[in-house]
């Protein structure tokens, strides 16, 4: 059994102007140990979606499933309590921007050993130790000095860091990163994907990556889900996705970031063009047809997943037309 | 024939930064001793990661603040000497986030506007007739004259931000990172766009960014900084075949291309990050480098000069023979 299972996930968020359907029907699992990628551009539901699964949406935020279960229990029928027992525990999440996560007032250290001490009957002492261990895992030196810090004294690769010992120290399951190395230097970057990957080895966690970089995605990802306007659009291993897209959008998403080597400097570059749907109000067919150059009268129907070859799933009916073109 | 259009000399900017009541003030060198030549329609990029001082010679280029010391000429006349309306009239910004960056309570038309009344270029009309065909250039619709900022999507804002710019047909465009807030498709778009529009006005740019991809995409020449200071200047190919300074290099294989085949890449890079009020002697990088030897402790890094540019490192011509090994 699947650690996260997730069916037919939608969320709707009520406003003024009508009902925004900001995630419509998507289903997806991770396996223990797995590293899961939901890549998508901004507005595609991608980051309600990961607050969705730790029961974190706002109030006005309705959500509806056919299933959510995390290693067998249910979340949609779990009480606040349970919830807040398996939160930061058993799940975590690492936030993309981690001055704003982090409590100003509180020291590091006090902040990293509240993760444990409100999960676990521990002594001060053994909370202290495991932070030290902990911040010294993700390669922070002087570990023991910077506990008495405050977040404004570190810089902003260091907090970013602290943010993934204190996700860790419960030693979780499942971690939802969204987002985690996007607001840090590319350097820093490439430290701290290579350290979430070395301690996803080490503790067989599942990692939900949530981001909109396919750099990143393409070099972590086993699983890739690739989300446009509240659904996921295409999903496979990350192999398969990136050596042959098949949805016009993932297509296009690649054709659109300039790589050293492959596209032509001062050529254009691939571009989709238009802008992404209004999501309130109704929605009908594929939400891509009005950008996709290979979009037919049958898009604007109802568009079942179709599976090109096994573990890969495209929401495309002109699928095979376009096969046969490329 | 090349014509050298903004040049610094030397130009330094520091900042004095109080430390608390009875402290000393501290003196933060955001940029040290810079010196640069661009020339007429050419594409310098600049790259660098939080904290290098790039925006900081952004704002000095624009005039917006004086360097401590050293002179910038366009031209060859001293932003300086000039007085700051003129220096306008040649050089116009484009910032990274194109949310902050246009005024919510101005319609498009009076924000593209904007240059042309503060220049008291035209009659009414004339600038009306000039607005509407900046939208053009950009590719916004006519229709969204009248509209607000808050009516329009990131990409075009940027589109916006760039018309307001081009309206007073500038030399010099100093882009600040002009598509890192934008999504992946939009900043395609917008990249394409500013290829474009250098063609059809032969501007010069002035590109910031932390972007290698993009960079390479669009630059002549490079430039590498660190800390304030510039430690690799090359052409772009020069520069993407045959990094010399280790920062360059680590930079380069931080890029992460989409490709499956390849993982995480290993720097090799320190953790250790120098704190810009003390000063490290020697080479500023040497906390970091995988390659640092007891001269980089000690001596600030000659310029190493190469065919199609320099290198501030001890060991570049030891790294070029490596490399070439």
């Amino acid at each position: 059994m699947a650690l996260l299972e997730v069916r037919d996930l939608v969320i709707d968020i009520p406003t003024e102007a009508g009902v925004l359907h900001a995630v419509s029907g998507i289903s997806f699992a991770v396996e223990r140990g797995e590293t899961l990628a939901i890549v998508g551009e901004s507005g595609s539901g991608k980051s309600l979606t990961s607050l969705a699964l730790m029961n974190l949406l706002p109030k006005r935020a309705q959500r509806r499933a056919a299933r959510i279960s995390f290693d067998g229990i249910d979340l949609q029928t779990i009480s606040a309590g349970g919830m807040r027992k398996l939160r930061g525990n058993r799940m975590a999440m690492i936030f993309q921007e981690p001055m704003t996560s982090l409590n100003p007032a509180y020291t590091i250290g006090n902040q990293l050993m509240e993760a444990l001490t409100c999960h676990r009957k521990v002594s001060q002492r053994e909370a202290r130790d495991r932070a030290v261990h902990l911040l010294e895992k993700v390669g922070i030196t002087a570990a023991d000095r910077r506990l008495s810090q405050y977040p404004h004294q570190l810089s902003g690769g260091l907090r970013q860091r602290v943010m993934i010992a204190m996700a860790l120290m419960c030693g979780p399951d499942l971690i939802i990163a969204d987002e985690p190395t996007t607001a840090l230097d590319v350097t820093i970057q490439a430290q701290i994907l290579h350290l979430l990957a070395d301690l996803q080895k080490e503790f067989g966690m599942a990692v939900i990556l949530i981001t909109h970089d396919l750099g990143v995605v393409a070099r972590v990802a086993d699983t890739v889900g690739v989300m446009y306007a509240g659904r996921l659009v295409e999903t496979g291993a990350a192999r398969a996705v990136f050596k042959h897209p098949r949805h016009p959008y993932t297509r296009g998403l690649l054709d659109c970031i300039p790589v050293p080597g492959r596209t032509v400097p001062g050529m254009p570059l691939g571009a989709i063009r238009g802008q992404v749907p209004n999501l309130i109000g109704k929605l009908e067919g594929c939400a891509f047809r009005n950008r996709c150059d290979f979009a037919a009268p049958e898009c604007a129907g109802a568009i079942p997943l179709a599976h090109p070859e096994p573990g890969h799933d495209v929401r495309c009916v002109r699928l095979p037309e376009l096969e046969a073109s490329a | 024939m090349s014509e050298t259009v903004l040049e610094l000399r030397s130009v330094s900017r520091t900042f004095s930064l109080s430390q608390g009541m009875f402290r000393r003030k501290a003196t933060l060198t955001a940029v040290a001793s810079v010196s640069l030549k661009v020339q007429r329609g050419e594409v310098y990029a600049l790259v660098g990661e939080s904290g290098s001082g790039k925006s900081t010679l952004a704002k000095m280029l624009l005039g917006l603040l004086p360097p401590s010391s050293g002179e910038i000429l366009i031209n060859g006349t001293p932003i300086a000497a000039t007085d700051r309306i003129a220096v306008a009239r040649r050089i116009q910004p484009i910032f990274q986030d194109p949310y902050s960056s246009l005024n919510p309570r101005k319609s498009i038309a009076q924000l593209i506007a904007l240059p042309l009344v503060v220049h008291g270029i035209g009659t009414s009309a004339e600038r009306q007739k000039k607005v509407a065909e900046m939208l053009d250039v950009v590719g916004l619709p006519r229709r969204l004259l009248d509209a607000s900022p808050s009516q329009l999507s990131g990409g075009q804002r940027q589109r916006v931000a760039i018309a307001r710019a081009l309206v007073m047909r500038p030399e010099v465009v100093i882009c600040d990172e002009p598509t890192s807030a934008l999504d992946v498709s939009v900043q395609a778009q917008i990249l394409n766009l500013l290829l474009e529009l250098k063609r059809e006005f032969g501007l010069t740019y002035f590109f910031i960014s932390h972007n290698l991809a993009v960079v390479e995409h669009l630059a002549d020449r490079v430039a590498v900084m660190y800390l304030g200071r510039f430690v690799e200047e090359r052409t772009r190919a020069g520069l993407f075949a045959g990094p010399q300074h280790p920062y360059t290099r680590a930079l380069l294989e931080s890029v992460l291309t989409p490709d499956p085949d390849l993982g995480v890449p290993d720097t090799h890079l320190g953790a250790v990050f120098p704190n810009p009020l003390t000063p490290v002697a020697g080479c500023a990088f040497h906390p970091r480098c995988p390659a640092a030897t007891d001269i980089c402790r000690t001596t600030a890094p000659p310029l190493v000069h190469l065919a199609d540019g320099w290198a501030a490192c001890h060991h570049a011509p030891g790294l070029a023979a490596q490399s070439a090994a």
